[in-house]
């Protein structure tokens, strides 16, 4: 299952080496990473999605907490939250194809950003099934170009989790304690 | 005040109450070196960059507090890697510091430049590269800090000789560690207590597991009281030897591959298993799918990155192991576990006297009975250090640890050439403690250069080589997997009594059991550092073993040798 989490570091060189050594050396296979700063300085926020089973993300998040930049490791998976992916995709499009290709970003309610004789940029936020779903449907008119910048993840409601918490429990998994 | 960065490293130092340090100089390190003259700082010179890791390793080990290593930029650096990687699997408390060049060449392939905190990155706890003096106070601090505190580990400080060399404006007092995201003191959830208390409350054939967190956390005494009340019989981790004293009743000795039959036979039979600052190492376990699998397993580990990392656990605590089981102790109801002990007992049987009772006492000069002899002669209180092979594994099996930190090994790289080095760091630590390494052939040949720092710095430690004139305990494998194919295994060695006599250190031989006494004697005796080549049995193996691959109670045993059975003195 995907699992996001929430990770706040140290705004300080080096740290999404860190992050992504742990990641490399435990074997946990990251499926999208996105790092900004966040409205406090000298933190940044990262936000990553991995596709594993429970225990493993527990392990995750008890492994992040290991390195001495981590501030807080927030796990969203089952919390109610908003998602969202943003993508640019270039795409080749002439005089005939244009209006069809104009339609199907509209549709998706992208933007076209960028214009010439032979194609357009789109501009695509949502989640990654959207995204995927428009992916799917330009692709015939072909794909020059794509970026897309990892998924970001947001919990929903007035609260946010606290960048220095008192202090932080370790979970461990429910499912091994039933067994 | 005004202060070189080359004066801060050192009064932070001593702040940080070292008085020993143990490193090797270079270009990058030069002006460091320079200032070191005018404080009280004791600097041991060693003969390779490894060593100064492993001594300020076996310090921190034997003492519990920080070891400190230096080493100049480039292949100084390099050279601390094997050193820190030991440090790192056995949660060594160790700071290494690293010269680095100027700051304006950081990048650039300068003469002598590596990317260390690159290359030490996964085998440190934290590390830090340091550009300006006004940084090296706060982050030396913090470096002192993170190495001893939670799960202890080596922390790198990669000091570039702009730092060393600036002269800034500096307050001693004002540095401080600011650490907003460390935490070493995550806390269990509380309904895990409840859990725990249930499962251990309920269980009828428990094991404790004790590693090397019983030692890190100063939890012996809570470990017995813990054992008074539940009589739950104890087994031990390589690591974890002297955590629980050997005379203990319920104390059942060590597991795993080379650990007692009858205690891994236990570990297969338990219901619960009580891991305490263990990490299931698969030289503990054998075969995952074969493991306990009747038990229920409860998991303490101030890293929660151990638990369910290997063994899937019914329920973790994070925490410290000391004040876990303290905070546990009062919900415990007393148990006998009369039967389940008894039941042990059994299994023990015979073997209880150990399979060393069989070896025939023939004119052959076996290393099980030289360090038995030697757990007899030192009355059990020598701190011991091995190096890495059978006779390490002998080591565990044959000298009854008794003690916290009497026994330093290193267990979790298992890096041959650790021994001397180690037990020199451990002597600077323990002054009085009589020290012995307990070393093989080949693995004391890797740093055997630092008889050269002993006899430079005048300290005593006693060397006993097991020389087997193999890489035995590889031999070993061969022996058994292949066919006996010795591939690269067997070893000629210079004469290491003379070795010792070149360095005007004090040398002496072995040959058969009658003499060990009298070595061991005149070894105690003689001033200064002592090396004891004993000549013992080429192709001896370590038994009882868990092959590779086989499930933990599968272990070849001892083949029955006729000849005299002599007693254990
Ligand atoms: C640095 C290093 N290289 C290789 C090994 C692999 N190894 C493990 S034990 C061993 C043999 C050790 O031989 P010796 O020091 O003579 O001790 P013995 O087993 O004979 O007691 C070897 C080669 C190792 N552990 N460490
Ligand atoms: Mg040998």
């Amino acid at each position: 299952m995907l699992h996001k989490f929430i990770v706040y570091v140290e705004d300080k060189p080096g740290v999404l080496n860190r992050v992504a050594s742990l990641m490399r050396r435990r074997s946990f296979n990251i499926e999208s990473l996105a790092v900004g700063h966040t409205d406090k300085p000298g933190v940044s926020r990262m936000t990553f999605t991995v596709d594993t089973d429970e225990t493993t993300a527990f392990r995750i998040e008890a492994n992040l907490y290991k390195l001495v930049n981590v501030l807080r490791v927030e796990c969203l998976t089952n919390e109610p939250a908003v998602e969202r992916d943003l993508t640019l995709i270039k795409v080749r499009a002439d005089d005939q194809t244009r209006p069809s290709i104009l339609q199907i970003v509209d549709v998706f309610r992208g933007r076209v950003v960028d214009v010439t004789n032979e194609s357009l940029i789109v501009e695509l936020t949502g989640t990654q099934d959207k995204i995927e779903g428009m992916l799917e449907v330009l692709r015939p008119h072909g794909i020059i170009e794509m970026v897309r910048t990892g998924t970001v993840v947001m919990g929903r409601g007035p609260d946010a989790p606290s960048i220095s918490p008192e202090f932080v429990q370790a979970r461990v998994p429910e499912e091994s304690a039933a067994r | 005040m005004k202060r070189s960065g080359a004066q801060i490293i050192w009064e932070t130092l001593q702040q940080e109450g070292v008085d020993v340090l143990f490193g090797y100089i270079g270009a990058a390190t030069l002006p460091a070196y320079d200032a070191l003259l005018d404080y009280p700082i004791h600097h041991v010179v060693v003969r390779h960059e490894q060593s100064a890791a492993h001594m300020a390793d076996g310090y921190a080990r034997a003492s519990g507090k920080v070891g400190v290593a230096m080493a100049t930029s480039g292949p100084g650096a390099t050279n601390l890697v094997t050193g820190i990687a030991t440090a790192m699997l056995d949660s060594s408390p160790v700071v290494c510091m690293t010269g680095q060049v100027l700051s304006h060449l950081l990048g650039t392939d300068a003469f002598q430049e590596v990317d260390m905190t690159g290359i030490t990155l996964p085998i440190t706890k934290h590390n830090y590269l340091i550009t300006r003096a006004e940084d090296l106070g706060p982050s030396l601090r913090e470096a002192f800090y993170v190495a001893r505190s939670g799960r202890p580990g080596p922390v790198l400080v990669d000091i570039s000789k702009s730092a060393i060399q600036e002269i800034i404006d500096w307050e001693p007092d004002a540095d401080l560690v600011h650490l907003p995201g460390y935490r070493p003191d995550l806390r269990a959830m509380p309904e895990e207590f409840q859990r725990a208390v249930d499962l251990i409350n309920q269980a009828k054939r428990p094991v404790i597991l004790a590693g090397h967190g019983v030692i890190l956390s100063g939890a012996g005494q809570a470990l017995l009281d813990f054992v008074k009340q539940a009589n739950i019989p104890v087994a031990l981790t390589l690591l974890g030897l002297g955590g629980f004293p050997a005379s203990h009743p319920l104390n059942l000795g060590m597991m795993g591959m080379h650990g007692e039959a009858w205690v891994n036979q236990a570990i297969q039979e338990a219901d619960l298993l009580l891991a305490f600052g263990m990490r299931f190492d698969d030289r503990v376990t054998g075969t995952l799918s074969t493991y306990a699998q009747n038990a229920r397993k409860i998991h303490i580990d101030v890293d929660p990155g151990e638990i369910n990392k290997i063994v899937k656990v019914d329920v973790g605590i994070v925490g410290d192991l000391r004040e876990t089981l303290e905070f546990l102790l009062p919900q415990i109801e007393p148990r006998t576990h009369e039967e389940w002990n008894d039941h042990i007992r059994n299994l023990r049987g015979d073997s209880a006297v150990r399979d060393v009772r069989y070896l025939p006492d023939d004119g052959h000069l076996y290393a099980a009975h030289v360090i038995n002899d030697l757990w007899h002669y030192t009355d059990g209180k020598a701190l011991i250090v091995t190096d890495v092979g059978q006779h390490q594994m002998w080591t565990a099996q044959y000298y009854r640890h008794e003690y916290p930190r009497h026994l330093i090994t290193s267990g979790g790289l298992g890096t041959m050439g650790f021994g001397l080095p180690a037990a020199i760091g451990a002597k600077f630590a323990r002054p009085d403690a009589e020290v012995w390494v307990i070393a093989g052939d080949g693995g004391f040949q890797m740093t055997a250069a630092e008889l050269a720092t002993a006899a430079q710095e005048g300290i005593k430690v006693n060397v006993a080589i097991m020389n087997n004139g193999y890489l035995g305990m590889v031999r070993q494998w061969q022996e058994f997997f292949y066919d006996k194919r010795y591939s690269a295994t067997p070893m000629r060695s210079p004469d290491f009594a003379k070795v010792a006599e070149a360095h005007g250190l004090t040398g002496l031989r072995c040959e058969t059991r009658a003499d060990v006494e009298a070595v061991v004697q005149q070894a105690r005796e003689a001033e200064g550092t002592v090396v004891i080549d004993f000549r013992v049995e080429k192709e001896d193996s370590v038994y009882p073993m868990v092959p590779a691959g086989a499930a933990l109670h599968e272990m070849i045993r001892r083949p029955s040798v006729t000849g005299t059975p002599i007693g254990l003195t």
